[in-house]
């Protein structure tokens, strides 16, 4: 009995198949709802490489569908996780963790390694960033999204000229738009379906199984299990805000041009100050230390905030901080409701985080 | 007649899925028709498919012709 012995049977892989499979490079980016499941089916394939990127840790919230993970991996990184969990059952398998997220910077060097990618990412900022990387440096992406109940599945770049994210929605949404997974609440099993179908369609491209999602995008309804399909064309016109060189795509602030959430992290506020009119806000009490002394920064405690509604209003942008990002979260939001206005943010871990300007030089 | 097909969270606004009306016009006029039919969904992003083809720009549409209405997930 061999172990792969059940799918070389199946004349449309074969020992051909099985070999490319063997060889195949695949980047998961996200080993969360989709990624734990398309990591788990490309391994038990026996998939030759799987390298697996995310910089979040395992909580509580994530084990009703984030399959690879169990009560005992709460606080461990994703991607040492899964990837101690597949060593563990498929030592035939080389399985490569990365336990950061992919980004503009280390993209670049990764993806040369890889002969697809996976996007299993849960945010519209790492969408638009891996679409762009892909397509600057051509290698097929299986895409694969959720919201509640529905899913939706494409494989963009598949060749040159195939069609890409870019080609289905060309910009990247507005501050405020819409909602990802963490605040809509997710059925477990619907990114396992998704994620699955991200994996055969992996198997597919990189077997010759059957035909690819190629210039077309599926959507999936649990409720009813109805298959909705539509195609999609190519065209230079649905491109024009994406990177076509290498410096343009390490220039783009993704973060910031996606930021639909209250919380942007350091690192993107300061990049995106400059060009966006923006001030920062000190809420903290003045004994709160160490202080951030600036031009860009303003000093406004909690309770003196409302009072100062003409100053936040004048600036396009207003990025609050606080010690550790909890504060200026709260009342960032109660901001924006209660002034009807969208470029209210809260840095993400305040000035106590490591890529705080106090800290960290920019 | 024209079906209107809506997904994720259009759908949820609008309160129901599908929608068929008689209706003579382009895709601006049905995308204007719709925010005023339906307030709550201003704001919201979606691109539109007319008989299963994404389109961006202006389409004219005929008797039968399906058109949905496809906001963007990030979920993951």
């Amino acid at each position: 009995m061999e172990r792969f012995e059940r799918q070389i049977s199946l004349a449309e892989l074969g020992a051909a198949g099985q070999q490319k499979l063997r060889s195949a490079r695949i980047l998961v980016a996200g080993a969360g709802g989709l990624g734990c499941p398309a990591i788990l089916y490309l391994a038990a394939a026996g998939a030759g490489t799987i390298g697996v990127a995310d910089g979040d840790r395992v909580s509580v919230s994530n084990l009703n569908r984030q399959i690879l993970y169990g009560q005992d991996d709460i606080g461990r990184f994703k991607a040492s996780a899964a990837a101690r969990f597949i060593n563990e059952r498929y030592p035939d398998v080389r399985v490569i963790a990365y336990d950061h997220p992919l980004t503009v910077e280390n993209l670049p060097a990764l993806l040369p390694e890889y002969d697809l990618v996976i996007d299993g990412t849960d945010n519209f900022a790492a969408r638009y960033m891996i679409n762009d990387a892909t397509a600057l440096f051509h290698k097929p992406l299986v895409y694969g999204a959720v919201y509640k109940l529905e899913g939706q599945l494409a494989l963009f770049n598949a060749h040159e000229g195939s069609a890409n994210y870019r080609d289905l929605y060309p910009e990247m949404p507005a501050p405020g738009e819409i909602p990802n997974c963490a605040e809509s609440g997710v059925l477990g099993v619907l990114p396992g379906i998704i994620g699955t179908m991200q994996a055969a369609e992996a198997i597919k491209w990189i077997t010759g199984i059957g035909q690819c999602l190629i210039n077309r995008v599926l959507f999936y309804n649990l409720k009813d299990h109805s298959v909705y399909e539509t195609t999609l064309s190519p065209q230079a016109g649905n491109r024009l805000k994406q990177p076509f060189t290498l410096k343009v795509f390490q220039e783009t602030n993704y973060e910031m041009a996606c930021a639909t959430e209250l919380n942007v992290g350091w690192k993107a506020a300061i990049q995106a100050a400059p060009r966006t009119p923006a001030i920062f806000v000190d809420i903290r009490e003045p004994e709160e230390m160490p202080r951030w002394n600036d031009s860009r920064c303003l000093e406004i405690p909690i309770p003196h905030l409302l009072r100062q509604k003409d100053v936040l209003m004048q600036a396009e942008t207003v990025f609050l901080f606080c010690q550790h990002g909890l504060r200026s979260q709260m009342i960032a939001g109660e901001l924006r409701k209660i002034w009807n206005k969208v470029g209210i943010y809260s840095v993400k871990g305040g000035i106590a985080h490591p890529t705080s300007p106090v800290i960290t030089r920019y | 007649m024209i079906t209107i097909k809506m997904f994720g969270m259009v759908a949820e606004k609008a309160g129901c899925s599908t929608l068929e009306l008689s209706f003579e016009g382009d895709t601006d006029q049905l995308a204007a028709w719709l925010h005023s039919s339906y307030p709550q969904l201003k704001g919201l992003k979606f691109v539109l498919a007319v008989n299963r083809k994404i389109i961006h720009d202006n389409t004219r549409l005929m008797q039968d012709d399906e058109v949905a209405l496809l906001p963007p997930f990030s979920g993951g």
